[in-house]
């Protein structure tokens, strides 16, 4: 049960092209900012929308392909939604929703209602058939909403920022779970999402997308510590730059040169966590590298430490102790030295 | 405040009337009177008729109004709320014109299958039918653009088609809007006189429904028609209250 597709649409200024493969179960996010068109994408793959060019081959059988004038309509591909609001049926209860799909390709309705309170009852809600929507909290919605889609047995599960309508107690909880029923599950996932922490815990490879294009593909080991833009590096919480490699030396185009632990020749991009960069009053003493005086822009409470903005040479996010803060007086507009430990910073070569 | 109730004087006044007039006394005999019975319960079936052609019909045209974009939609809609605004009288002489014995499709119709619509209780039904129909249309259109369209994306990707979608997700879910359209559409359908007399006639016990009765009463027997109008009143309104409570709320 396997995807390869390349979607290409477009609307307007607007151009969706991407290469997608999932792999029988796995589960690959489709991570990227508001408007990147990642919904566009998984809208596609259901059929909900026609592609303009490319192909959708879903188990060998291909069942869009523009070139050739082949387009299977939603209700006849064996791929399961599960919808950002669920868009679970108001008029039905729990039990009827998870039983609709398999009425729908016309199993009897005893068995289809036999099929649907196993969902319920694997999803935990077998206390809950006879509900209405309404009368669901939104984990529990999520929930049939998920059942839904996996009671038609679909060869494809597609995920609509599954996690985004919860609060953030909830969130958690149905997070693992939702983990617990995708490994369940034996056909390709593919799941979309602009909350970086959801991608690195229920994907098993994360395909970035921004302004309509892959941008950087991986698993979660490589996107958080080999981000290649700054979305990413923005996402995953790390400083990064991108300039010419000569040894362990990096000159950013600004000119300014940073030493790393690596050594790359050519393009390459430099990344360190914000806990790398110590702040000083005074110059330090000892090594001159990686050692620029700075202003502070802003400060924000970040977990437990401290996050400082600062502008200089190169713009940077440092991280430091409340105490350090409080006793370096940060406030913005102060200038300060700010240094890098050059065994925190890596390089590797620009894709 | 004032124009306000004066506008609500206006409305109920007329009614009151009625109520004032009425021969009271008389009303038991002149109620079992057969002519009236004959009437009223023509004028109960013609608009339950009309009402379920106008169900069968009409909602489907709203459904494609309000969820298939197509070329000239706009121009469509605009025809479907002609009757509306149209007298009925004139509508009866296009009915004639249409389905008459020497009609565009009458003629076929005579010819291919023998039937015959005008003077006749069918043609009471179309009658009523094609001057009630808009306000079920608009009615449901209503309904279907207030519903989210994003229900039947999902029941296609259960496997529904466009028609399981939409009689299992979306019906139920503006049953509401459907009921009141047809509640309208009923009382339109009842108190329909213009296009009944123009196209059908006013043949006691076959195309002579209330409205039409009351108006030859009105000629002959003033006492008849406060009759037959209170009666009318008195349906319409059990009706509109029965049904008010349970589908539509304001």
């Amino acid at each position: 049960m396997s995807l390869q597709a390349r979607l290409v649409v477009r609307r307007g200024d607007f151009t969706l092209d991407l290469e997608l493969t999932a792999a029988p179960g796995e589960v690959v996010a489709l991570l990227g900012p508001n408007g990147a068109g990642k919904t566009t994408a998984l809208r596609a793959l259901a059929g909900l929308l026609a592609i303009d060019d490319g192909h959708i081959v879903l188990n060998d059988r291909r069942i869009d392909d523009p070139a050739i004038r082949a387009f299977t309509a939603p209700e006849h591909r064996r791929i399961g939604v599960v919808f950002q609001d669920y868009l679970l049926f108001p008029t039905m209860s729990a039990l009827e929703n998870v039983a609709f799909g398999p009425r729908a390709r016309g199993v009897p309705r005893a068995t289809a209602r036999a099929t649907a309170t196993a969902w319920l009852d694997r999803v935990g809600l077998a206390e809950h058939l006879r509900k209405r929507p309404r009368q669901l909290s939104g984990g529990q919605a999520q929930r049939v909403a998920l059942a839904r889609a996996l009671a038609t047995e679909p060869q494809l599960l597609l995920l609509d920022e599954p996690l985004a309508a919860l609060d953030a107690r909830t969130r958690l909880e149905t997070r693992a779970q939702l983990r617990g029923h995708l490994s369940g599950y034996a056909g390709a996932t593919v799941l979309v999402t602009h909350d970086p922490l959801d991608a690195l815990m229920l994907a098993d490879r994360l395909v970035i997308i921004e302004d309509g294009r892959v941008v950087q593909t991986g698993d979660a080991a490589q996107i958080t510590t080999r981000p290649q833009t700054d979305y990413v590096a923005r996402l995953v919480g790390l400083n990064l730059y991108r300039g010419r490699s000569a040894g362990s030396a990096v000159t950013l185009p600004s000119g300014f040169v940073l030493t790393t632990a690596t050594t790359q020749e050519g393009d390459v991009f430099v990344a360190f966590p914000p806990a790398a960069v110590a702040l000083y009053a005074e110059r330090p003493s000892g090594s001159p590298r990686n050692t620029w005086p700075a202003t502070v822009a802003s400060v924000s409470r970040h977990g437990d430490a401290l996050r400082i903005e600062l502008t200089g040479p190169i713009p940077v996010a440092a991280d430091v102790t409340p105490a350090a803060g409080v006793q370096l007086g940060l406030e913005p507009g102060r200038t300060i030295w700010a240094s890098l430990k050059a065994t925190e910073a890596t390089s590797y070569p620009a894709a | 405040m004032v124009p306000a109730f004066v506008g609500l004087a206006f409305l109920v006044f007329p009614l009151v009337g009625l109520l004032v007039r009425a021969p009271w006394t008389t009303l038991p005999e002149r109620l079992t009177e057969p002519g009236i019975l004959a009437a009223l319960r023509l004028s109960l079936l013609t608009a339950s008729l009309a009402t379920v052609a106008c169900v069968i019909l009409g909602v489907p045209l709203a459904w494609l109004l309000a969820r298939v974009s197509f070329p000239g939609r706009k121009l469509v809609r605009a025809l479907v709320t002609v009757p509306l605004v149209l007298p009925p009288v004139v509508g009866g002489v296009a009915l004639l014109l249409v389905f008459g014995r020497r009609g565009l499709l009458g003629a076929w119709l005579d010819s291919t299958f023998g039937v015959t619509l005008p003077f006749t209780t069918t043609g009471v039904v179309v009658a009523e039918a094609f001057v009630a129909m808009p306000f079920l249309v608009i009615s449901v259109e209503g309904a279907l653009r207030g519903a989210d369209a994003r229900y039947e994306e999902a029941a296609a990707t259960l496997g529904a088609s466009r028609w399981t979608a939409f009689r299992r997700v979306t019906l139920p879910m503006i049953a509401p809007g459907v009921a009141a359209g047809a509640v309208l559409c009923w009382a339109r359908a009842l108190g329909e006189f213009g296009a009944t007399i123009t196209f059908a006639g006013n043949f006691p016990g076959r195309t002579q429904t209330m409205p039409l009765a009351v108006y030859l009463a009105l000629e002959q027997d003033v006492d008849a028609a406060i009759v037959l109008s209170l009666l009318l009143l008195v349906v319409s309104v059990a009706v509109l209250a029965g049904l008010r409570d349970k589908w539509i709320s304001p």
